[in-house]
């Protein structure tokens, strides 16, 4: 059970260079990966290959094979797909459907085309909107949203569809520091609590180290690193992949470069 | 590792001296209400002095965006004035505004619309009527401070979200205006954009220009920014360095608008080290504290 990146290569229909080249990566129930890596390194693509969108709907040259749950999501249906994997684009204001008149009837939108009863879909919008800390968005327009409140309306309306898997492209880029703190939670609520395996592209480190089980570094469109969150966010060749270390790691660092001691105190201190 | 995430960008070259010199910005008593009634700004006052830099913070919804839409005119208050070198800007023209004040936008999206990376970036200066040498010069000044030169033939939709941002920033960097206003500049990049966006920032401050930059990235703003004015619900909470900003006596402010204080800041406060808003500050105390101790 999971979602299972074997050898994959990917070009985008009529780009010369592969996007991706040789990925081998699982998502695992109940688990988060964190994805890095410097922009253009393909973590957007591998959001769209992960997900079954890359070639299916845009075309392009797959080699390898993305597995979920053991079948091959080439063979798969687009519906079957979208049941199990729930995928957030980078840009979240882009995915709202533009069809409903609240932010209620938006993230209902999933639920009810999955053909659930009228009752369970209530259940779901609420529980949804609930996890991210927006029902007091419901009544308003979708249109008329902030950022960082569009971002969260759209990860609100992927988590009420209850896919086993969620690909995230930074779903914290436009949100502010306790907005991104409650999403940082929910995201690993949802994987502990409901046993959802958890993609999650995301630049910022500290959210990682927070929630990650794993993390893996991809550079030119390969995974250059992978492991642990911990040992990899501590790695110190992360810096020269084009991704900035968590906040403790850096501040440690620093200490030790400047040739002072990193006493117990001052780990403490970080804590 | 490959080379070209090792090297630090340059610092762009100066360009020529600022022309006209950096106005002073002042509100005053600035409210203003959205056309459904949202009170976005409240009784606003805030002076910002010519080669001032600032960064505004505070949650989403707190009036930050709002507040620098009314410096090039974009949003008028409700009520109060924004007066630049002391005349109400209520009564100039969104183009000379332009010519002022260059806003670059959070979601470039909202910016782009040209067909060449090259045309972007040259339609600000060319309706200002530059040409010729000095449009061509500006353009590749501008992709050069952003590192974006090998892509002035591109389509703008063929860049990825991180550099069209950086392209927003590109355009409004090539109208060389005295004030420099950038919403969420450093969101949606890798380190390497960032450490554009901080060289960016520093040459418009090296420049004599007023730079005023929306941020929640708390390391950007302790580390580049001489001034902080911390919003919540529409009004100023704080306003001061990042030492009295971010300041233990400070935390409880700052924690009531929802932002924590930076790492250093923190680990600081804990060790008795006193204010320490960045790195190079709590390593600096770190080291004089430990020399005393010997």
């Amino acid at each position: 059970m999971a979602i299972e990146l074997s050898a994959v290569r990917y070009r985008y229909a009529g780009a010369s260079k592969t996007a991706l080249g040789s990925v081998d990566l699982s998502v695992e129930p109940g688990r988060v990966l964190g994805i890095v890596g410097a922009n253009e390194s393909g973590k957007s693509t591998l959001c769209l290959v992960a997900g079954g969108l890359a070639p299916r709907a845009i075309g392009g040259r797959l080699e390898g094979s993305v597995r979920i749950d053991g079948a091959d999501t080439a063979a798969m249906r687009s519906h079957e797909l979208a049941q199990r994997c729930g995928l957030l684009f980078q840009n979240a204001a882009a995915q709202l459907s533009g069809t409903t008149g609240t932010v209620y009837e938006e993230v209902a939108f999933g639920p009810c085309n999955l053909g659930l009863a009228v009752a369970d879909v209530i259940e779901r919008v609420w529980w949804a909107l609930g996890t991210v800390g927006v029902e007091d968005l419901a009544p308003r327009d979708p249109a008329r949203l902030s950022g960082g409140q569009a971002q969260l309306v759209a990860l609100a309306s992927v988590l009420a569809l209850r896919p086993r898997y969620l690909i995230l492209d930074e779903p914290t880029s436009e949100l502010d520091p306790a907005g991104t703190a409650l999403v940082a939670d929910a995201l690993a609520r949802v994987a502990r609590e409901t046993g959802a395996g958890i993609l999650l592209v995301e630049h910022k480190t500290d959210v990682l180290a927070r929630i990650a089980d794993d993390v893996a570094v991809l550079a030119d469109g390969s995974v250059a690193l992978a492991g642990p969150a911990a040992e990899v966010l501590a790695d110190p060749r992360l810096a020269g992949f084009g991704v900035e270390p968590p906040a403790r790691v850096r501040l440690e660092r620093e200490v030790r470069a400047s040739g002072l001691e990193w006493s117990a105190a001052l780990a403490e201190a970080i804590e | 590792m490959t080379a070209k995430h090792s090297a630090e960008p340059k610092l762009p070259a100066p360009a020529a001296p600022l022309d006209p010199p950096a106005p002073s910005i002042q509100f005053e008593a600035v409210s203003f209400a959205y056309p459904d009634g949202t009170q976005a700004l409240v009784d606003v006052s805030l002076r910002i002095a010519p080669g001032e830099s600032v960064a505004i913070v505070g949650q989403n919804g707190s009036g930050k965006s709002t507040l620098v839409r009314h410096l090039n005119g974009l949003l008028r208050p409700t009520s109060g004035r924004v007066l630049l070198d002391g005349l109400d800007v209520r009564g100039v023209h969104v183009a000379r505004l332009a010519e002022r004040v260059g806003l670059a936008f959070q979601n470039p999206d909202r910016q782009l619309f040209a067909g060449r990376v090259s045309a972007e970036i040259a339609f600000g200066p060319r309706n200002l009527g530059v040409r010729g040498a000095a449009l061509d010069e500006r353009v590749s000044r501008a992709l050069d401070a952003v590192g974006l030169s090998a892509e002035a033939a591109s389509n703008p939709y063929d860049l990825g979200y991180s550099r069209r941002k950086l392209l927003a920033l590109a355009s409004v960097l090539a109208m060389r205006t005295p004030v420099l206003v950038l919403d969420e500049p450093t969101t949606g990049q890798d380190a390497r954009g960032v450490a554009r966006v901080r060289a960016v920032v520093a040459a418009a401050v090296g420049e004599g220009r007023t730079v005023v930059a929306i941020s929640h990235d708390m390391r950007f703003v302790a580390e580049c920014f001489r001034r902080v004015v911390v919003m919540g619900a529409g009004r100023v909470v704080l306003d001061g360095a990042p030492e009295v900003v971010f300041a233990e006596d400070a935390w409880p402010a700052l924690r009531a608008t929802y932002l924590e204080p930076p790492l250093p800041a923190v680990a600081g406060a804990r060790l008795g080290l006193g204010a320490t808003p960045t790195q190079a500050v709590f390593v600096a105390a770190l080291r004089r504290a430990s020399t005393k101790s010997r």
